[in-house]
């Protein structure tokens, strides 16, 4: 209800918002992918984008990551620096551990000099010292995507006093049920801990639950808001506790819905 | 803070609250800040204990066995050639002047490897083979970084590239020799021609296929122009551009062995010189003892280049040990 007079004032002023979207809308060709998204993250506030298959999430986390760009609207990020993880590790396979942190690092323009004792300490705090001089395939999945947190973490580094968003694109979609439910605690303690602003797709409709402040549901071809949901529950969460479960047999309910719209 | 500290405590295996019902005195509201993930232990100690079970434990194996696997194997089947061969002069198909059997061969080789002068032809051919593959090499890197450059480039040349790649070597020799008559350059040309396309193809092949979702991180990273090629492309491209490598090298082997049993220049004796000239003094000992020596040598470049393959493979986890 106050959209609109907070859209006014921030035009004026730069936004308060880790990343505001205004109306954006995104084609391929004539096929629509995002339809007048209007969407917003205040800082330290962790969102949950939720949607089924062809929502557009991981165009809308390129579009907010400026790996691509909007048909229409806005995307405002007050030149936050961005931090974008995805599925798969994408961890570069030549370099150890600690290289793939430091080379991310240099990236933030983090002197040389800091580089070994930053990336020691986000090492240490995805549960990781001791690894530093293994490569990537000598890992485990969910220490891969524990390293790839950690250099995720390493771009959130705000060097330039800009602030920065993360983007998470299902980050833990491909790991078993065990490992995803001890990185949701690790990543909701690193975000606390860090004051992270994190805007998290999944297509899992507890995980949002159990991480997000906001759940915001997105519907398919194209991807529009469809409704938030807020998650007033105190954290640390449980994915299974009845709370989380209640929440999300709701969303499921409403997803099930948009998704039956395009049955036959 | 009190309530939440109370169920932490009451939960002796996890702080976390209750799920269902026993603490249910939590007012819904804005989350709570305080309690953080410095104060658990425990989840330090499960993750570092899922990590243990999930890197289980590999067996080492005795290098003294791995060494005798790969040795194995290939003496048996030089042991099995030398048979075939044996067995084929024992048939008489051939007098045995015209076809020599191992034990009249292998004495003459041993001959040779004891001659300076045969060493000397030898040191000029790996010469030549030397500087027409780093020429090669830099052609093929020049032609393929350019080629990786321009859509308009890689329309135009890249399939002409790959047609150089099948085109048999020998075929230039006539041109090569008009151009450059019988000299060193006549055969350098034909080497480089004959190794480069492979080089460049290594080249384009491995910055094609760097994977996208590695390009998506690296742009994510704020790798852009020369640092995007020096950090991602070119590390990326490199299993691709040994593989050419090593095809380019055979390809400047094969090349040189034509090139020199064709171009011969009075007074540079190398190897295919003492192969042609065997052939014309009717020595097939003689001369099946230079085809072994070339044989050999392009076993032990083609085991470097495999080398080399087999480090890279290792260090980035392709091999599936």
């Amino acid at each position: 209800m106050t959209q609109a007079v907070e859209a006014a004032a921030s035009r004026a002023v730069p936004s308060g918002a880790a990343v505001r979207l205004d109306g954006v809308s995104k084609a391929f060709g004539s096929l629509p992918a995002l339809d007048d998204v209007s969407l917003r993250v205040e800082p330290g506030e962790f969102v949950c984008l939720l949607g089924a298959s062809g929502c557009g999430k991981s165009t809308l986390l390129n579009l907010v990551a400026a790996l691509d760009r909007p048909s229409a609207g806005t995307i405002d990020t007050a030149g936050r620096r961005v931090a974008l993880m995805f599925q798969e590790p994408a961890l570069f396979p030549w370099l150890t551990v600690t290289a793939n942190i430091e080379l991310a690092l240099k990236t933030r323009g983090v002197p040389r000099a800091e580089r070994r004792a930053r990336s020691a300490e986000l090492l240490a705090s995805v549960h990781l010292a001791g690894f530093e001089k293994k490569r990537p395939h000598q890992l485990s999945g969910g220490m891969r995507q524990r390293v790839a947190l950690a250099r995720a973490l390493a771009l959130t580094i705000d060097t330039e006093g800009t602030g920065t968003l993360l983007l998470m694109d299902e980050p833990f979609g491909a790991l078993d049920a065990m490992t995803r439910d001890l990185l949701h605690d690790e990543l909701e303690r690193i975000w606390r801990e860090r004051n992270l602003s994190v805007l998290f797709v999944t297509h899992n409709v507890r995980e949002a639950v159990r991480l997000g402040d906001r759940v915001v549901l997105l519907s398919s071809r194209p991807g529009r808001v469809v409704e938030e949901f807020p998650v007033p529950m105190d954290r640390p969460r449980r994915i299974d506790s009845t709370e989380v479960a209640a929440l999300a047999a709701t969303i499921t309910d409403r997803l099930r819905e948009e998704v039956g719209r395009h049955g036959a | 803070m009190a309530l939440d500290t109370e169920a932490a405590n009451a939960d002796g295996t996890a702080a976390r609250p209750e799920p269902n019902g026993s603490a249910p005195t939590k007012p819904d509201g804005a989350p709570r800040p305080g309690l953080n993930g410095s104060g658990r232990p425990e989840l330090s100690r499960q993750i570092s204990g899922l990590d243990a079970l999930e890197l289980g434990g590999t067996a080492g194996r005795n290098p003294l066995a791995r060494a005798w696997s790969a040795v194995w194997p290939m003496a048996s089947a030089v042991l099995i050639a030398l048979l075939a061969w044996q067995i084929v002069v024992w048939s008489g198909w051939k007098p045995s002047y015209v076809l020599p059997g191992p034990a009249d061969t292998l004495p003459v080789l041993g001959d040779q490897l004891g001659k300076g002068s045969f060493w000397g032809a030898v040191g000029l051919t790996m010469q030549r083979a030397v500087v027409g593959f780093a020429v090669s090499v830099v052609v093929g890197t020049v032609v393929g970084a350019l080629v990786t450059q321009s859509s308009v480039l890689r329309r135009a040349v890249g399939s002409l590239i790959t047609g150089l790649q099948t085109m048999p070597s020998i075929a230039w020799f006539p041109l090569a020799i008009l151009l450059f008559q019988l000299s060193e350059q006549a055969i350098l040309f034909v080497v480089v021609l004959g190794a480069a396309p492979s080089i460049a193809n290594g080249l384009i092949a491995g910055v094609d296929y760097t994977p996208p979702i590695l390009l998506r991180a690296g742009k994510v990273m704020g790798l852009r122009g020369l640092n995007l090629y020096r950090h991602l492309i070119l590390p990326a491209s490199l299993p691709s551009f040994v593989a050419g490598l090593k095809q380019g090298w055979a390809f400047a082997w094969r090349s040189l062995m034509a090139g020199e049993l064709l171009v011969v220049i009075s007074s540079h004796t190398s190897l295919g010189v003492l192969l042609s000239q065997a052939r014309e003094f009717s020595q097939t000992d003689a001369m099946i003892s230079y085809m072994i020596v070339i044989l050999v040598i392009g076993i032990v470049m083609d085991r470097l280049f495999g080398l080399v393959d087999g480090a890279i493979r290792t260090r980035w986890g392709l091999d599936g040990d």
